[in-house]
């Protein structure tokens, strides 16, 4: 991806912690893994109806990174914003890169990337 | 039914079986028809008197089986400390020793046995006792204060206990048996000898095939003599010589006697009147006295099936016995002196280690007819249902009672084998229950088939291809308790070096904030220093409690529920100020709800300021200490409750555990903290505080067992910290200390000789660590107000740090806010395990 909004400086988003932006009006929710990557996804839980996703615990299902909504413990995947509890339930993704350790959020993709 | 016909029966005697009678009428409806006047001589309701000698060690209340003296159903009236003088079948009346009169329809004596103390001269010296209520131990404990030495006389198994307590006490104890050894109805000559080598070792002296002529002493005991022995020494002598059937009621009343003694019934319980009953110790039926609990509870339950209509009968009891004596296993089981014609006897001793088994089996080898097992009685749960299913024996039976090591033949008991005799429950119940999630009172009573019914309940799960898989996630193979170890061993203080040595992957919501807790117990820096932020859960991450609507709740602590009117009101100002909710908690303080998370710094600066550090609701760890206001104002409190509640709310506060834990302290014996509902409570006696153990409120209550009793403050805490650190250390994730306990091989016993007994040689270091938690301790939140880098993260976002989520909003009902319907159901998720995996 190209352009995006400047949210945050990396180094503002802990190894495997969240932070939430508000990106035209929407609440993002932005990771980095013990691996490097950074990603981003709506920060509102559909499950319990709260805009929380950022403080959950980030972790691993086998090979798949996730994060555990900190309200009832939903995984939801990062790469795609599928919950791994509820094949019904996804949260949309945004595009997100990371330009010389500015963190930068993108287009929403609701059916994921 | 018609209400007004109302009948009555009547009890006489409130023993363990009269209490089991009313309990079984009760549970069964009888009190539907009856009302129960339940009559009992002794200054308080039934007690475990099979456990008598735990007394000295916990207590009266502890071995009560109504500690609130009345029953729960309004229909049965209980009078302790009241005689029955006499009645007459006639008129159908009871007299009791007050003068009231009450006129019965039906009557059920249960009125126990009485120790025999033989007419020898000098057996009611002062210094001469018996062993059979509380009063009598009352007694001997009174006496043993100046005495040195003490005799018993009788070395049945009533007469070790007696020698048991008297050895508690700190006494120089005999034991004079008239018989040629111990124990002579239950064990044979070879058992005898054994039992006879374990006593001597733990010090007492015995002395078997002594008949004693007298008791020596003017007006107080001084010894015994002894027929052709030297005389014995002793300020204080225990009968316990037997038992007989206190019968006088029966007698009085012109009722038929057993020849020798006890009240003749028929099969139903049923005496020579037809509207008087007998269960229990003073009643024979067919002419046989049984000295056993477990027949008498089996007489209740046929007397209530009678008065029901139903067709129970009593026709005879397994006389088995399985009890330790003073740390020594002694079982004897159906036919154990080889009576059956052409019975065969199977023998293994080992005298090194005081081990002697027979078992007892028919003339062909096939069916296993009884046996005798001292010094090592494990496989008294496998052996007695054999007996008495009749299931055949192995090929080579003496496989069963060979030491593992050396064979030990695994036998299938069939479904119908009786595994609990005292409660007459069979395999086939305990698996069904265990199908069901139901419950049976297996293991209830003595308590000897427990490990029994512990293997086949897990032996079924397995079967069923149910394994207990105590792997705390995907990402370790290990439970919490090795895991606590192995960072302990390896003192590691970073997930990603304690993953990268014993796990795999990156962790998940499981794991993660388990390690976190355990490096809190280990090392407990603040949960939001370095890399261990991220292992925490939401609560301990903002160091507040998350709420439906993502705002959190603020709880301050308040030590013990005390608080000055001027920080009451800061607390109201506060939330004032902010716009809070405010509701009293259950815990003796104040919630306050609807913080957003970037609120969160500046409420806690005002209470900083004002002297309020966290509460700690949000964290696995020590949450309150209840208290009632105790000596200093209540007219009823023994002891200054209020103070030691503030004392081990400030001592154990921000420690981390399994689970979270609330602590309670009641100024008296009236319980107004429910200090029995927490993990840990105090109750005040007049000597000092009985220490309560393992309690919870919520889904599964659990009432706190008595750990130990008037204790001192010093010896209170010490005992305290060595019990919480145990915990800490051994239990699994999110589970409270009443499963922890039952959980433990050898539950609340083995964690009062872990924790009073010291039987691990863990005290001292147990104390250690404990003393390094409550030295580092810091408030967690003004840590937090003093470092910008923790607070950096109390933003709702992270490029607009103080516009607030527009997804929160509140409505007010009752003069205060509530967060705004949400747009539908919430769903929960996978369910949050609270306790031991099942």
């Amino acid at each position: 991806m190209n352009g995006g909004v400047p949210v945050c400086r990396l180094d503002q988003i802990e190894v495997e912690g969240g932070v939430a932006a508000l990106v035209e009006g929407a609440a993002v929710a932005i990771f980095r893994t013990h691996d490097g990557n950074v990603y981003a996804i709506s920060n509102y839980d559909p499950c319990s109806q709260a805009s929380v996703l950022a403080r959950g615990i980030v972790g691993t299902r086998g090979d798949v990174s996730f994060v555990a909504s900190p309200m009832h413990k939903q995984a939801f995947d990062l790469r795609t914003g599928q919950c791994l509890d509820d094949a019904a339930v996804r949260v949309p993704t945004y595009d997100v890169r990371v330009d010389d350790g500015m963190v930068l959020v993108g287009r929403p993709h609701e059916e994921g990337p | 039914m018609s209400t007004h016909h109302r009948k009555t029966l009547v009890v006489a005697g409130h023993g363990m079986v009269g209490h089991r009678f009313v309990q079984a009428a009760i549970e069964r409806g009888l009190t539907e028809t009856y009302d129960l006047v339940v009559v009992g001589d002794e200054p308080r309701a039934a007690y475990d008197r099979v456990a008598l000698t735990s007394f000295f060690e916990v207590g009266a209340d502890e071995l009560s089986f109504l500690p609130a003296g009345v029953y729960d159903d309004p229909r049965v009236r209980l009078l302790t400390g009241t005689e029955v003088e006499g009645f007459d079948p006639e008129t159908r009346c009871v007299l009791l020793s007050g003068g009231e009169v009450v006129q019965y329809d039906e009557l059920v004596l249960a009125t126990g046995a009485a120790p025999f103390v033989p007419p020898i001269p000098g057996h009611d010296l002062d210094g001469c006792f018996v062993y059979r209520t509380i009063e009598d131990l009352e007694a001997i404990r009174d006496a043993a204060t100046t005495a040195k030495v003490g005799a018993v006389i009788g070395g049945g198994l009533l007469g070790l206990e007696a020698a048991n307590a008297l050895a508690q006490l700190g006494l120089e104890t005999h034991v004079v048996e008239m018989a040629p050894r111990l124990m002579a109805v239950q064990v044979d000559a070879a058992g005898g000898a054994v039992l006879t080598r374990h006593i001597e070792e733990l010090g007492l002296t015995v002395h078997t095939g002594s008949a004693t002529e007298r008791v020596l002493g003017d007006d107080r005991v001084t010894g015994l003599a002894l027929k052709d022995r030297e005389p014995v020494a002793a300020e204080i002598v225990v009968f316990s010589a037997g038992i007989r059937p206190r019968d006088r009621l029966a007698r009085d009343a012109g009722l038929e006697l057993a020849e020798r003694g006890g009240v003749l019934v028929d099969e139903r319980c049923r005496t020579s009147d037809e509207h008087v009953w007998a269960i229990g110790e003073c009643a024979a039926p067919g002419g046989r006295m049984y000295g056993l609990v477990a027949p008498g509870y089996a007489m209740a339950e046929v007397v209530v099936d009678a008065l029901l209509g139903g067709p129970g009968s009593f026709t005879g009891a397994d006389m088995s016995t399985k009890l330790k004596l003073m740390g020594v296993d002694v079982a004897s089981f159906g036919d154990a002196f080889a009576a059956t014609d052409g019975a065969l006897e199977l023998v293994f001793s080992d005298a090194v280690a005081g081990i002697y088994k027979k078992l007892v089996v028919s003339e062909d080898g096939k069916q296993l007819l009884g046996g005798i097992l001292v010094g090592d009685a494990s496989a008294y749960g496998v052996l007695r249902p054999m007996v008495a299913s009749g299931i055949e024996l192995p090929d080579n039976p003496e496989e069963l009672i060979l030491p593992a090591g050396r064979g030990g033949a695994g036998v299938e008991l069939p479904d119908e084998a009786q595994v609990c005799s005292c409660n007459d429950v069979t395999k086939g119940d305990i698996i069904a229950a265990a199908a069901t999630h139901g419950t049976t009172r297996a293991g209830s009573t003595c308590g000897s088939c427990k490990a029994q019914t512990k293997k086949i309940i897990e032996d079924w799960f397995e079967s069923q291809g149910k394994v207990v898989d105590r792997s705390l996630c995907e990402h370790f193979a290990l439970t919490r308790q090795e895991l606590f170890e192995v960072i302990a061993v390896h003192g590691h203080t970073r997930f990603d070096d304690i993953v990268a040595a014993h796990g795999t992957g990156r962790g998940c919501d499981i794991c993660k904030p388990a390690i976190a807790s355990i490096l809190a117990s280990q090392i407990n820096g603040h949960v939001l220093e370095g890399d261990r932020r991220t292992l925490q859960d939401t609560n301990d991450a903002y160091l507040a409690n998350i709420q439906r609507n993502g705002t959190y709740s603020v709880v301050p602590r308040i030590a013990g529920g005390e608080i000055t009117p001027d920080k009451l009101i800061v607390i109201g100002e506060v939330a004032r100020d902010f716009d809070l909710y405010t509701k009293i908690t259950g815990g003796q303080r104040i919630d306050l709800l609807g913080a957003r998370m970037e609120q969160l710094p500046a409420i806690w600066r005002r209470l900083v300021d004002a002297g309020f550090e966290s509460g700690h609701a949000y964290g696995k760890s020590l949450r309150t200490v209840k208290s009632c206001v105790g000596s200093t104002w209540c007219r009823y409190g023994v002891q200054d409750s209020t103070q030691l509640a503030i004392d081990l709310e400030l001592r154990y506060r921000g420690l981390r555990s399994p689970h979270k834990l609330k602590g309670g302290v009641s100024g008296c014996a009236r319980e107004c903290a429910e200090a029995r509902s927490k993990d840990f409570g105090v109750i005040a006696t007049e000597k000092g505080w009985n220490l309560y153990v393992a309690g919870n409120g919520g889904a599964n209550p659990a009432h706190a067992q008595l750990l130990a009793g008037d204790l001192d403050r010093e010896t209170l805490v010490r005992y305290l910290d060595r019990f919480l650190m145990y915990y800490i250390r051994t239990a699994d994730r999110l589970q409270r200390t009443a499963p922890w306990v039952d959980g433990l091989d050898g539950g609340l016993d083995r964690v009062r000789a872990v924790v009073v007994d010291d039987v691990l040689g863990l005290g001292t270091e147990l104390e250690a660590a404990m003393a390094r938690h409550v030295d580092t301790y810091v408030d967690e939140w003004s840590a937090t107000l003093d470092d910008p880098d923790k607070l950096a993260r109390f933003v709702s976002f992270v490029n607009a740090p103080d516009t607030p989520d527009p997804h929160i909003s509140f409505t007010s009902v009752r003069g205060q806010v509530q967060p705004a319907d949400s747009d539908g159901p919430v769903s929960l998720g996978r369910t949050i395990p609270v306790g031991a995996p099942q």
